[in-house]
């Protein structure tokens, strides 16, 4: 019961949040509207016994990600943002698509069989604690993903350096 | 009691309830005992400035002057409360809470002596590193909706400022965490029993230099205090704020600095741990209180540096500051991850 009752909270208050957030006409106010939602998401990780997700939705998205997020709105000639239009004129057919997602997510929900239970258990998880548990799983089983994934990263930091520097020198 | 609690919500609900009194009372514990040393952690800096500048400090009100924080908190209170016309008011007013809030929730995870934690949670470290991260936005915010000039120049230099050393306070606590093998607080002290002296400062003293330096940069402290430098920017991100508002700013600051002597004592210096010659022949609640007394004394001891160090070095310039930040720091604390890596691995090779 109490586990339904937190979850509800969170899906309530995630939608109302995130509603607010593309509302909002202010744009520093989206951003902490957003904030909230994070940590909000980090909440609903907790909940999940993912705590080292937890704080590195918060770390990371709350800490980093948005506050670039915060440079970039502050930078903004804010009288013309508060006059111009909050919706771009083609609104309506992206709310035909977002309703079409959902109903076909509420079908493959509705078709979810959960799959047989493995090794990491809800208990294992604790005993052993999440951080310990993740790492193993991503370094052994996953690395080859996850390296991938890094090389990636890599290549965007630095394709993101030599687009400055072209900047600087012309 | 306990029954009739029980049979109200069910079983178990007596001692939830008596969980939660726990909690409480350790939290109105802690908050008060930070303030009170908050408070004269004030009166201490003006003391010991003064000293090493060749004065005498507060000695007015009180014997030594050690009633002068209360004195300047009573006069901060009834301070008018100003707010600059054309100000964003609710970010105006939520910005010095947010500052604030970051710095005393991040006391929840802090272990003063053995056992005692508010929140004895895994990711302890992560947890203050994602609080310091929400202080961040108390000053971005009062920066940008005083509608100041200095007020927003002083908020975004002191963002990129914390951004940039928090990638270097992050990554000087890796060393740590891998020799530790935990990133609970409480479980770091207990394995830095078996280091020599029992502290981390040796094995990772170049994560411990990162860790200081990036320390001075995150609490807005001298040398690196550019956010509120007064000969350019007045006071910084806080200029447009009076009365209690700043009074919360300052308050912040100095929990923060609080918080960052703690981690030190706590990761580097083997916080409340003792000897264990000492531990075996003292009675268990004499060994809790020396603890206690070790590990106030390493945070005190990290406190005055900063003040020394407040008292000793000039500016830095705001391009010096960056340089230092990314390119010393962060290659020096990604270098000292490879190193105790690769330590660790040989060390465990051997045996």
């Amino acid at each position: 019961m109490l586990p339904k009752l937190f979850f509800g909270y969170f899906a309530a208050v995630i939608t109302v949040l995130s509603i607010l957030v593309v509302t909002r006409r202010n744009p520093v106010h989206s951003v902490m509207w957003m904030l909230l939602l994070f940590f909000n998401l980090a909440s609903m990780y907790l909940f999940l016994d993912a705590e080292f997700i937890a704080a590195i939705q918060v770390i990371v998205y709350a800490g980093a990600i948005l506050v670039l997020f915060l440079f970039v709105v502050l930078l903004l000639n804010l009288r013309e943002e508060l006059k111009a239009n909050r919706f771009i004129g083609s609104w309506p057919a992206g709310l035909i698509v977002a309703a079409a997602i959902m109903v076909s997510m509420v079908f493959a929900i509705n078709s979810f069989v959960p799959g047989p239970m493995g090794t990491y258990s809800i208990d294992y998880i604790q005993k052993e604690t999440y951080t310990k548990v993740l790492g193993e799983v991503l370094y052994t089983e996953y690395l080859f993903p996850f390296e991938i994934a890094s090389l990636i990263l890599l290549i965007a930091i630095i394709g993101a350096i030599v687009l400055a520097k072209k900047r600087m020198r012309s | 009691m306990k029954e009739m609690v029980d049979g109200i919500i069910g079983a178990g609900g007596f001692q939830m309830i008596i969980n939660i009194v726990i909690i409480l009372l350790k939290i109105a514990a802690v908050v008060a005992v930070a303030l009170l040393h908050v408070a004269y952690a004030t009166y201490w800096e003006r003391k010991v400035i003064g000293h090493m500048q060749v004065r005498l400090g507060p000695r007015e009100v009180g014997p030594f002057g050690l009633f002068q924080p209360f004195a300047d908190g009573i006069k901060l209170f009834f301070k008018e409360d100003i707010i600059p016309a054309n100000a964003d008011k609710p970010l105006f007013y939520l910005a010095p809470v947010i500052f604030f809030v970051a710095a005393l929730t991040s006391l929840s995870v802090l272990p003063f002596f053995n056992g005692f934690v508010i929140a004895n949670i895994n990711v302890g470290i992560l947890f203050l590193f994602a609080m310091s991260s929400l202080g961040a936005y108390g000053i971005v915010l009062s920066g940008w909706s005083s509608n100041s000039k200095y007020a927003f120049l002083g908020g975004m230099r002191s963002a990129s400022q914390i951004i940039s050393y928090e990638i270097a306070m992050g990554l000087s606590l890796v060393g740590v965490m891998m020799l530790a093998g935990s990133l609970n607080l409480t479980d770091i002290v207990k394995a830095q029993q078996q280091y020599p002296l029992g502290v981390f400062a040796i094995p990772q003293i170049l994560g411990f230099f990162v860790f200081v330096v990036a320390a001075f940069a995150e609490t807005n402290r001298l040398p690196f205090d550019l956010p509120e430098a007064e000969s350019e920017l007045v006071a910084g991100y806080f200029t447009e704020y009076s009365g209690f508002r700043f009074a919360l700013f300052f308050l912040g600051e100095y929990t923060g600095m609080l918080i960052m002597s703690a981690i030190a004592a706590l990761c580097f210096l083997g916080g409340w741990g003792l000897p264990a010659f000492i531990t075996a022949n003292v009675p268990h609640i004499l060994a809790q209180v020396l603890g206690l007394f070790w590990f106030l004394i390493k945070v005190y001891a990290f406190m005055f540096f900063y003040y020394w160090i407040r008292a000793t070095l000039p500016r830095y310039r705001y391009d010096q500051l960056m340089a230092i930040g990314w390119k010393l720091l962060i290659p020096l604390a990604l270098a000292n991850i490879v190193l105790t890596g690769l330590v660790k691995i040989w060390v465990k090779g051997i045996i």
